[in-house]
């Protein structure tokens, strides 16, 4: 066993650029579900749009990347209103089945071959993020960073822009949770008819929270999207969904700093089991499955920590029991 | 869904990982040590979603000459190693796909794309044995067939998809319909079956009949089991319904990551029943399995239907689902009755993905795809009862297959989710459902 390697390997996804992408995505996901208590099951589909906003608006239409990016913010302002205007009248569990849904069939929609002369179809788009990989300030094949923690220049660049964007929505969703509107928004969680009965438009306050987290949702799918600088729709599966359930679970429901530190421990286990079963199997301490089904007991871990995370502690490591409203209507 | 095609990050990953554990490397991103693994193409070439093999494929590099060929091995797939960074076309001899077999994209003959520094890159090429694409209507293969005949053929194959969906599908119901559960993890019982009668078939060398039967027995235990063992004791503790709604997304998670470990990750068909061609009857045409499906289908629809309208525990099952509180006040045990609803769940769900994995063939997440569309047929038929999952899931199946009428055949799920969008705008009791409230 090489602890080193495994340490190392931790640490670096501790901080990695997958925990920025999922801490935005669960940042999104705390406003739908851990502030209003929306059952969103799609949020894979906003950082979807997000992604191919930008990616279809540099590659396809020729756009420059910026007016690229307002389109993807826009694209999941527009998907949050086209999912919430039918469906945040009906019941939460409505609202888990249509929204997840909408997020295969988008999916399936990007990869089609009728729509690939825009999107790509299943290859997915690539290149598109030249403008942000140019506008990196560190020295390309240098590394930077200290201890653990080194990085190559274009990923210390990625970290740099993304910690500072989940900052930014941190900050975002630290001072509206303190704001009137935040405690609106609590309210409409406990007790929607009470919340309407004092005056409150509860649908519309429940239409914010869906754009303000679906808009936080397409930042992030932009994010890695610019990053990779690839879009491939098979990316965007329900599975996505699912883990940034798991991370804001984790970290806790309805706490402003729940979901970043719930991405960040998440990957750091799951990359510390990736590398101890990888190491337990290829020094033959494993024999019952191969390296490459080491790869999906990862997928297995997730499952089973939600569960007896939703069973033994729903208010995950950093949560207050009180303040999830885990029992909808 | 992650598909069974590596993703980049996972190929990144996976490379990572080897690297880690042969050389005790510590991981730097681009560090030129990592060049053991060099830039590559990666590859997969498939029929009707099958691996094909022996096809050839050439990859040149832009503005240079040929940088090298590879032919597919027995599972489709190709690699071929690159000399550095830049843009590669990979394109793929006709000459060598086997007969009857086409592009499935006319113009998808090759594919350009940029390989990064160190990277790996994954193209697909999709052949076909049917109808190409952008042929639809008039031209090529089946559609030489006038209009309405083709109609008339969809629809038949579309009440044979949508009688899969409604066994799948009434179990799902009723569980909601007893106990409040959105059962996320519905679908990987489907999945069980179909995958426990593919073993006894193709290792144990059973006869499918036998295996099926064997499945649906265990199909109906491990449904019993689940109510036993989780959401029994859920329950009891006062578990909410969002809170099992999100343990059951955890447990289709496991279990359908478990089915793949221990399955396989690729598709796999029976071995009875495999290559039967299709008889004519009148205008339109069927395979005798399919022929098979659609009776069995009917007998245990009718079966399931008897059941509940005339025996005791369907009529139990039927109060239940009407008013928990009211059957339980009138001396109905809803325990057992509910135990008895996960067992015949578990069962018709087995029973469900033998059919379904004979005409698509057994997939590790066959069970998941269908349970978007066992959604729309119970929300479409009304949440909850056992009728209306019936109907509900036979439109659904036929207005999937239906609408490759209009539109690629590829997007047909599409249209299936788009309808439970739809009914959940315009009528979200569904068609057999009281006019409750439901927001």
């Amino acid at each position: 066993m090489d602890f080193n390697s495994i340490v190392t390997n931790g640490l670096q996804a501790f901080v990695g650029l997958d925990a920025v992408y999922f801490a935005l995505l669960a940042i999104g996901l705390n406003i739908h579900f851990g502030y209003a208590g929306l059952l969103n099951f799609g949020q894979v589909g906003f950082a979807a749009v997000g992604a191919y906003g930008v990616a279809m608006s540099v590659t396809t239409f020729h756009l420059p990347f910026a007016v690229g990016v307002a389109i993807g913010l826009l694209a999941g302002v527009a998907l949050a209103l086209l999912l919430g205007l039918p469906t945040l009248r009906l019941r939460a569990d409505y609202l888990a089945i249509a929204t997840i849904a909408a997020s295969e069939i988008l999916r399936l929609c990007f990869r089609s071959v009728a729509l690939s002369k825009w999107t790509g179809g299943s290859d997915g788009l690539n290149q598109f993020a030249n403008t942000f990989a140019n506008l990196n300030p560190f020295t390309p094949g240098a590394k930077y960073g200290f201890g653990p923690f080194v990085f190559s220049a274009p990923d210390t660049w990625s970290l740099l822009v993304g910690w500072t964007l989940v900052g930014l929505c941190v900050l975002l969703v630290f001072l509206l949770m303190r704001s009137p509107w935040g405690r609106v928004l609590k309210a409409i969680r406990e007790d929607e008819d009470a919340a309407r009965s004092l005056g409150k438009n509860v649908y519309w306050y429940k239409m914010q929270a869906l754009i303000l987290g679906g808009v936080i949702g397409s930042l992030g799918g932009m994010f890695d999207a610019a990053q990779t600088q690839s879009v491939q729709p098979d990316n965007y599966g329900t599975t996505i969904t699912f883990f940034a359930y798991a991370v804001l679970i984790l970290g806790g429901a309805a706490r402003v700093l729940g979901p970043v530190l719930g991405a960040m421990i998440f990957w750091f286990l799951l990359s510390i089991t990736e590398t101890v079963l990888g190491q337990l199997v290829s020094n033959g301490y494993i024999t019952f499955i191969t390296s490459s089904q080491a790869g999906k007991v990862r997928f297995m871990l997730v499952g089973l920590g939600l569960i007896l995370l939703m069973v033994f502690r729903p208010q995950g490591i950093f949560g207050n029991r009180r303040e999830i409203a885990l029992d909808a209507r | 869904m992650l598909r069974s095609l590596p993703r980049p990050r996972l190929i990144r990953h996976l490379i990572a990982a080897a690297l880690v554990a042969t050389a005790g490397f510590v991981l730097v991103a681009t560090a030129p040590a990592a060049h053991a693994a060099g830039e590559g193409l990666l590859g997969r070439v498939t029929v009707d979603s099958q691996p094909v093999a022996n096809v050839s494929i050439t990859v040149t590099k832009k503005g240079g000459g040929q940088v090298g060929t590879a032919k597919t091995g027995p599972d489709g797939r190709f690699t071929i190693g690159l000399p550095g960074s830049g843009d590669y076309t990979a394109t793929v001899d006709p000459r060598s796909f086997p007969s009857g077999v086409k592009l499935l994209d006319p113009k998808g003959g090759s594919h350009t794309v940029p390989v990064s520094s160190d990277g790996t890159r994954f193209v697909i090429f999709p052949l076909t044995a049917g109808k190409q694409l952008g042929t639809a209507g008039g031209g090529g293969g089946q559609s030489n067939k006038h209009q309405p005949v083709r109609a008339l053929q969809l629809l038949l194959e579309g009440i044979r998809f949508g009688l899969i969906i409604a066994i799948t599908a009434i179990g799902l119901s009723l569980i909601y319909g007893t106990t409040g559960l959105t059962n996320f993890a519905h679908g990987e019982l489907v999945t069980f079956g179909a995958v426990v009668a593919w073993e006894l078939n193709s290792r144990f060398g059973l006869q499918l009949i036998v295996a099926t039967i064997l499945a649906v027995i265990i199909g109906g235990v491990a449904g019993g089991l689940n109510e036993r063992l989780l959401w029994r004791p859920l329950r009891k503790r006062g578990t909410g319904l969002i809170a099992m709604l999100v343990i059951s997304i955890g447990l289709s998670i496991l279990a359908r990551y478990l089915i793949q470990v221990f399955y396989s990750d690729r598709s796999h068909a029976y071995t009875d029943y495999g290559n039967q061609t299709a008889r004519d009857y009148g205008p339109v045409n069927l395979t005798d399995k399919d022929l098979s499906s659609i009776v069995l289908s009917l007998l245990v629809l009718v079966g399931v239907a008897l059941l509940l309208q005339r025996s005791r525990i369907g009529k139990a099952m039927r109060a239940v689902a009407d008013n928990r509180d009211l059957a339980s006040a009138s001396g109905i045990n809803v325990d057992r009755v509910v135990l008895v609803v996960w067992i015949m769940g578990g069962a018709l769900a087995a029973f469900g993905g033998v059919l379904y994995g004979l005409s698509d063939q057994v997939n590790w997440e066959m069970g998941f795809r269908l349970l978007l569309l066992m959604f729309a047929g119970i929300t479409l038929g009304g949440l909850g009862t056992a009728y209306g999952a019936l109907v509900g899931s036979l439109l659904v199946g036929v207005i999937v297959q239906m609408s490759t009428l209009v539109i690629a055949p590829e997007l047909k799920n599409v249209g299936g989710l788009l309808i439970l969008i739809i009914i959940l705008i315009v009528r979200p009791s569904g068609i057999l459902g009281s006019r409750t409230r439901v927001g």
